[in-house]
């Protein structure tokens, strides 16, 4: 018998007896009725999210502000260049990393600075070296501030990772609401055949495991910049 | 008395007296239960989401063979390699050969607890390749040569001085006191490491069955760069990790990160489907899934304990545990420490041998309070209790239980025995504190309270007339 049939062996004899259903702990607050059904829907649950667009984006941004995500409105393509353009000189890029897509196209062009495209295989210490790396996205979502990427919309799974500051860059209609919405609008997109790898960003890389004291950049990006337009 | 118990006892009672030790822990912490009950405040309902959590939980593994056929078919689709241990022996042999077959030489290593179970990465380095561990935490802990402070943060006991002078030792690097220095040298040195090497190795936090993929947490985003750029992967996966659909994840990442860090969400959660796809730019060329038992399946044979399967890692029963505070982590000896690794280990070393942790609890009950997945952690202390004591009682409990009995069901001999004690009592003084004394075990570092002249029932009856 295969080590896979063994396993599956014991843990069918094992769940010939029943165990008790969860729900039924003593002591304060722990006593809830359990569900009739299995739950599906968490949402009224999960923390609030008001419904307006203008809801979603003041909390996105307080929920950014909390944790050192530079989160920003911009109005049309040209505000972005002058903000991509004002970003590029106040920290001295000098290479940006990026993948091809409508936005990414428009800001490299719009940088002119010389450029790792993560379109196909590219050199890993090139990608390194790159002082930015520029990605779109697929959601961003407002309940935890977070932004949701994939091997496809961000260009592979090195670029939103390796170089020291991620720029997203993101359409309005992508600010979802919460994060039951962002599963959905996965499952919708995707639902066929799933990139290799898709993440949840909330904020840029941090750790905590030095006298619990906060330091951003632990190995990922220490700075993370959201363009919603 | 076993020898893990006894060094367990001594442990535990020289980190009990290290004020040093307590006053660092009680201020790490401090902050975390702030940050962690402004977090569940934002949850419109907390105690509603942890029902559900544990319902869920409870459907995954209550079905967990229909659940794993599913994430398996699913995973193994999309080009992923799966492999099913029994034992942590067949799990490290394993993944030894495939870094064999690979010509792997250097390894980087996300976090992961079920590594330190079966002690992969000794397996590994024995085997003559090199492994990095890349939480900052778990790489301190490392170079420091010893294990886990907490399943969370590996490297809570340690000050930002002692992080330096070992970095200094070590590393090479200039002291320093700041944590962001300390930080960016260690984030330099794993930045060649990752670059350099040819297999990552993760845990994670939850096996989802619907869609096949596995979900990894982190915040540093080394989870991510492990499973990015080296050109194999391989996740080590405890086989009670499944969650029946992908937007389950829209309940336990946020209360994952509630729980275990104070967060409303990790940095990064990353849901891994496979190797690189046809298509994409980057990614490992070959993705392992090792799906680890190791004693889980024993573990669910037990209907009254099952629900320990539901177990999320978050930490937080640790994180409140009077006991965790006061002996640390360290004194525990096992990979999983505090309440849960107290209830996890008898099942998993031996009943008999690791009894003294189910006894290793005040019973207060913080941490099934605390638990997202509601474990009914401090009953299962008692129940382990109980069958301990069912399989091997030690003949001198019987006879102080019989004698207990004895004196409780004779009025006259009990009251005797209260005189007794109050005319003793007197002579104590001479003994006190030191080997002869019968009460020592509370004695070397508590008073004991008087006993009165007057019992309650004289007092009573002489109110009553
Ligand atoms: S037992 Fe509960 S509180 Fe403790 S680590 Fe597991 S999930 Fe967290």
């Amino acid at each position: 018998m295969s080590e896979r049939e063994q396993i599956l062996g014991r843990i069918r004899e094992a769940l010939r007896v029943a165990a008790p259903k969860p729900g039924l702990l003593s002591g304060p607050g722990q006593r809830v009725p359990p569900h009739e059904k299995r739950p599906t829907d968490f949402r009224p649950w999960l923390p609030v999210v008001g419904d307006s667009f203008e809801e979603r984006a003041a909390l996105f941004a307080k929920n950014s502000a909390e944790l050192k995500t530079d989160f920003q409105l911009v109005a049309n393509r040209d505000e972005l260049q002058t903000k991509l353009l004002a970003l590029a000189h106040a920290e001295g890029w000098k290479k940006i990393a990026t993948h091809a897509g409508e936005l990414t196209n428009y800001a490299f062009a719009a940088l002119g600075l010389p450029v790792v495209q993560t379109g196909g295989r590219y050199k890993l210490d090139e990608l390194e070296s790159s002082d930015a790396g520029i990605t779109e996205c697929d959601a961003l979502v407002a309940q935890t501030g977070s932004v949701v990427v994939t091997t496809r919309s961000a260009g592979g799974r090195a670029l939103s990772v390796l170089p020291p500051h991620h720029v997203v860059l993101a359409r309005r209609d992508q600010l979802l609401r919460d994060l039951p919405a962002a599963f959905t609008a996965l499952k919708q997109r995707y639902g066929s055949s799933y990139p290799s790898m898709m993440c949840l960003i909330t904020g840029p890389s941090r750790t905590g495991d030095i006298e619990r004291i906060l330091v951003l950049g632990a190995h990922g990006p220490k700075k993370l910049t959201i363009f919603c337009m | 008395m076993s020898t893990v118990a006894q060094v367990f006892k001594e442990t535990a009672r020289r980190m009990t007296h290290d004020l040093r030790h307590r006053s660092w822990i009680q201020n790490a912490l401090g902050k975390y239960y702030v940050g962690r009950d402004e977090k569940k405040a934002r949850f419109q309902n907390w105690q509603e989401a942890r029902q559900a959590a544990a319902e869920i939980k409870w459907d995954a593994v209550n079905h967990l063979d229909k659940y794993l056929e599913q994430f398996v078919s699913k995973i193994e689709a999309r080009g992923t390699k799966v492999f099913w241990a029994s034992t942590g022996q067949q799990a490290c042999d394993y993944i030894v050969g495939v870094a064999k077959k690979h010509r792997v030489r250097s390894i980087v290593k996300s976090k992961a607890m079920t590594g330190e179970e079966i002690h992969l990465a000794q397996a590994l380095e024995k085997s003559g390749v090199e492994v990095v561990e890349t939480d900052l935490g778990e790489y301190i802990v490392q170079l420091r040569e010893e294990a886990p402070y907490h399943i969370v943060f590996p490297a809570m006991h340690l000050t930002r001085h002692e992080i330096s002078d070992l970095f200094n030792k070590k590393l090479g690097s200039a002291p320093t006191d700041s944590p962001e220095e300390l930080t960016m040298i260690a984030r330099r040195t794993l930045r060649k490491k990752y670059c350099a090497a040819d297999m990552g190795i993760s845990g994670a936090n939850f096996a989802i069955a619907e869609t096949g993929m596995i979900s990894l947490t982190t915040n540093e985003g080394n989870g991510r760069l492990s499973t990015s750029l080296p050109r194999i992967h391989v996740a080590l996966i405890g086989i009670e990790k499944v969650l029946p659909t992908l937007d389950d994840l829209a309940l336990f990442l946020p209360m994952l990160a509630t729980a275990g860090a104070a967060q409303a969400v990790s940095c990064y959660n990353t849901f891994i489907a496979g190797p690189r796809q046809e298509r994409e730019p980057d990614g490992p060329d070959e993705f392992h899934v090792v799906l680890l038992d190791n004693g889980r399946t024993r573990l669910l044979a037990d209907a009254e304990q099952r629900d320990t399967l539901h177990c999320i890692r978050c930490g937080g029963c640790l994180n409140v545990c009077p006991i965790y505070k006061n002996i640390g982590g360290h004194s525990y000896a096992t990979t999983y420490m505090g309440p849960i690794g107290s209830v996890l280990t008898p099942h998993m070393r031996g009943l008999t041998e690791w009894k003294h942790l189910s006894f290793a609890s005040s019973l207060c009950g913080a941490c099934t309070e605390a638990c997202p997945v509601k474990i009914d952690l401090h009953h299962h202390l008692l129940q382990n209790r109980r069958n301990a004591i069912r399989c091997k009682s030690p003949w001198w409990e019987k006879l102080i239980f019989q004698g207990f009995v004895t004196l409780m069901n004779h009025p006259l001999l009990y009251r005797l025995g209260v005189k007794l004690g109050w005319f003793g009592q007197k002579f104590h003084g001479l003994v006190k504190g030191t080997k002869l004394d019968p009460v020592y075990a509370w004695t070397q570092s508590r008073e004991l309270p008087p006993l009165a002249r007057n019992s309650f029932k004289d007092y009573w009856r002489r109110k009553q007339s």
